[in-house]
């Protein structure tokens, strides 16, 4: 991998990292001096830019690569963040399985600090969101543009530095629950210099992106890469916005949010729903909008669909996350917004599902056979469901049952199983053959075992918390005739007692699923290339620049 | 140049564009789809004018409906309070024997003292009351500090060992062997004569142990537990001669207590509950059982 980066890329890689090892040093003597636990995140980054460091050392003097590689797409990092990326799932959905067997039995933890509910929880929802999902969308995300703009990445570093960078700040988040370091907003807990670096490597990523689409060699920016470059500058915006913040003392890992009451609700409410918008639809749909039609060879059922779907999802959805807050101390008028915004946001939202499910007219057979392509079209029925069930819950009648209850837990796995992993894990089988130049996944067999597991998982883990939520809901507001409550919370805990079961188990099957997943595509890797490579997957060639 | 062609499967064409293989068609907006893009615009606007929406400044659209959630939710407590206050009102005006001979307002007694002991006291007495280790079973008779509704209301009120209450119910059992009262030797006495209080077996094989602990106990027991160990309903001090026990009757569990001490706590309602509250949950709990 290394001996793929030009001289003077190495030399800029081992800089940087040396300088990165020198701020990870600085913050465990600067935490250590306050007995902070930025000490800890200080040794972290010091050692992972070292590990990093000594790899690009052991291939420095390696010859420099040869020009022809301009003449081909650059896919390590694509590779390397796949495999990262199924390393991450399995954490996560451990770490989510586990919670879930907590919630049931709540002996099964270690009477630790550091494996209480409220550290695992987030290291759950990061590991998969952020970790998983996160590193899926960077390594497609490289290998869409790449194709769909017939052009190479612009330089070979950019994209190593995405890659590792982004994981470094995915570290530095988990291992800091553990720690206890978080600042308390969900989906946003990492503290202040995570965050910081988390938005130098958002910069570059945006840069990379609009460099390579810069060098196309189509007239026309295919939809995906609308998606993509969406999901890339929202969530930049997000991120930075959320969480402004006044660190306590730079030597410390605490910090103090510039919002405060409502004010901060509405700010982590708006970062919370767009985060579902930007990084959980728009990168996704910007990976279903590629793998989908590729793998189903069909063209894309209505281009005017992608255009109204684009931009009603992108202007509807930065409404909507209101609707997080409705009955709270938000003015109402807020509120009316955030539900009205959500229910027109339905019908964009199934333009976009139903584009994908009509492209697959005329290749249903096809879904029939092949697992991979029913992953996908699977995600897109979910995609769908899902959305509908957001736009009703976002209902302020609706929601007065729905909220706090594990409807909202079902809702919401409903949309990260069924639509996000699916459409994962499809786009994964569909592109690990593609890239290592392999005529198809080790094992198809696998792959079935893998869709239906993850299937039954979430079908399980679904009904199950639609049937606690929806009890819950109803025992929390049910009345005695003399004008008192019916049921003490206790009695609710028991009614969901079986269904938190349940939903452990469903978990513990998508688990299995992605343990099965991660076998295939080590097998496929590992198995000799049979093929050349694949005539026509190479960029339009370059009018080479001098610098380069 | 973009050429179209005509798709053989849908009869649609294309749009000429190209990428990697991909193509797309031009095909036209489904009219349903136009159709629920109007329907949903045409709900919000109708639900904008209707309620507050828009904002406008310093204030906002109110809406033609007028509608205001605050004042909805106040309007609602306070007609649950008034549907409530009928029966209410009497559990809070009548005597303990009075609201116990009334079936329709122990039903009213029933019904709440279910739901407000599930919320505050289950955590800790269970949700059938009967207790955990340290923490009294609430259905037998006895009692640590007299079972009369007044007893058991004050109990409630003022909470035992309560940081919160200034009133609170004191209660220490000194740690007579850690604070070096008593040496081992006479904790392990002391413990297997106060075991054979409720089990005149133990003291088979112990007689001298047993001896010892009686002077032990008579010197430094009697105080609050009674010359006889039955215990003083004025300071908690339980009847060691029963079977009950809060913390375990084994022996290692009676030699623990000496050693270690108990300074259980239970917290002051007064400032959670309100005086009828209290006063259901008393008469909930003696309607389980624990009459004295």
């Amino acid at each position: 991998m290394v001996s793929g980066l030009t001289v003077s890329e190495r030399q800029w890689s081992m800089a940087i990292l040396v300088i990165v090892a020198f701020v990870g040093l600085a913050m465990a003597a600067a935490g250590a001096n306050r007995a902070d636990p930025m000490q800890a995140h200080g040794f972290i980054v010091l050692l992972f830019s070292l590990a990093v460091f000594c790899f690009v050392l052991r291939d420095y003097y390696q010859p420099e690569p040869a020009a022809a590689r301009l003449a081909s797409y650059y896919d390590d990092p694509s590779k390397a963040g796949i495999v990262v990326a199924m390393l991450w799932a399995v954490f996560g959905m451990f770490i989510g399985d586990w919670v879930a067997w907590l919630l049931a039995f709540p002996d099964l933890t270690f009477d630790a600090a550091w494996s209480s509910f409220g550290r695992l929880r987030p290291a759950h929802t990061t590991g998969v969101i952020f970790g998983f999902g996160g590193n899926a969308l960077i390594a497609t995300s490289f290998h869409v543009m790449q194709r769909t703009s017939r052009a190479r990445l612009p330089d070979q570093f950019s994209p190593w530095f995405v890659l590792v960078g982004y994981n470094l700040f995915c570290l530095l988040a988990i291992s800091g629950y553990f720690l206890g370091i978080t600042q308390s907003k969900e989906y946003a807990e990492p503290e202040w210099y995570a965050d910081i670096w988390l938005v130098i490597v958002w910069v570059v990523y945006l840069v990379l992106y609009l460099r390579t689409l810069a060098r196309r060699k189509e007239p026309h920016i295919y939809v995906a890469n609308w998606y993509y470059l969406a999901f890339i500058l929202v969530v930049a915006i997000l991120h930075v916005v959320n969480n402004l913040a006044v660190p306590a003392s730079f030597a410390g890992a605490k910090s103090y949010s510039l919002f405060s009451g409502v004010q901060d609700a509405m700010t982590q409410w708006w970062y919370g729903h767009n985060a579902v918008a930007f990084f959980l639809t728009a990168g996704f749909l910007g990976m279903l909008y590629y793998y989908l039609p590729k793998r189903a060879g069909r063209p894309i059922y209505s281009y005017r669909m992608s255009i109204i779907g684009f931009w009603g999802i992108t202007f509807f959805y930065m409404w909507a996350g209101s609707h997080h807050l409705h009955y709270t101390a938000l003015p109402q008028w807020v509120q009316t917004l955030g539900m009205t915004f959500s229910v027109m946001l339905l019908v964009p939202s199934w333009i976009a599902a139903a584009n994908a499910l009509l492209t697959l007219n005329g290749a249903w057979d096809k879904v029939r056979d092949d697992a991979t392509l029913r992953f996908m079209m699977m995600a897109a029925v979910f995609y769908g469901l899902s959305t509908f069930e957001g736009s009703f819950m976002a209902i302020r009648s609706v929601n007065a049952l729905s909220h706090y209850t594990d409807w909202t837990i079902g809702h919401v796995h409903a949309g990260a199983m069924g639509w996000v992993a699916l459409i994962t894990f499809g786009s994964i089988y569909a592109v690990v053959p593609w890239l290592w130049k392999r005529e198809r996944m080790y094992s198809p067999v696998l792959v079935e075992v893998h869709f239906w597991l993850a299937l039954a998982g979430t079908l399980i883990y679904v009904f199950a918390m639609w049937n606690s939520g929806i009890i819950q809901g109803l025992m929390w507001r049910t009345y005695n005739d003399s004008g008192t409550l019916t049921y003490s919370f206790l009695d609710t805990m028991v009614a969901m007692h079986p269904y938190y079961v349940a939903r452990a188990i469903g978990g513990l099957l998508f688990l299995l699923g992605a343990i099965v997943g991660c076998y295939n595509i080590w097998m496929t890797i590992r198995r000799p290339s049979e093929l050349p490579a694949a005539s026509g997957d190479i960029p339009l060639p370059v009018n080479l620049q001098p610098a380069e | 140049m973009a050429v179209s062609e005509r798709d053989p499967h849908s009869g649609h064409m294309t749009t000429g564009h190209e990428w990697n293989g991909i193509k797309e068609l031009n095909t036209p907006v489904p009219k349903a789809v136009w159709l629920f893009l109007i329907l949903t615009v045409i709900f919000s606007i109708g639900y904008w004018i209707l309620m507050p929406a828009w904002p406008l400044g310093k204030t906002h659209t109110r809406g033609l409906l007028d509608n205001d959630q605050r004042e909805i939710v106040a309007r609602r407590v306070s007609a649950a309070a008034e549907a409530r206050s009928n029966w209410m009102h009497q559990i809070g005006a009548m005597s303990y024997g009075q609201i116990s001979a009334n079936p329709e307002l122990m039903a009213y007694v029933r019904e709440d003292g279910y739901r407000l002991f599930g919320d505050n006291c289950a955590a800790c007495h269970g949700m059938d009351a009967k207790g955990n280790s340290g923490f009294p079973n609430l259905t037998d008779r006895d009692w640590l500090w007299g079972g009369s509704p007044d007893t058991i209301a004050h109990t409630i009120e003022v909470g035992i060992n309560s940081p919160a209450s200034k009133d609170t119910r004191v209660s220490q059992m000194l740690a007579f062997g850690k604070d070096g009262t008593l040496d081992n030797d006479a904790v392990l006495a002391v413990a297997d004569y106060v075991k054979t209080l409720s089990d005149p077996a133990w003291a088979k094989g112990k007689a001298a142990s047993v001896a010892k602990g009686r002077e032990v106990f008579a010197a430094n027991c009697v105080a609050c537990h009674g010359d006889q160990g039955h215990g003083n309903l004025q300071v908690g001090a339980p009847n060691l001669t029963d079977q009950t026990w809060l913390y375990g009757g084994d022996i290692s569990a009676i030699y623990t207590t000496i050693y270690e001490g108990r300074q259980g706590e239970m917290p002051a309602w007064a400032h959670r509950l309100s005086p009828v509250d209290r006063k259901i949950l008393t008469l909930y709990l003696l309607d389980r059982g624990g009459k004295q």
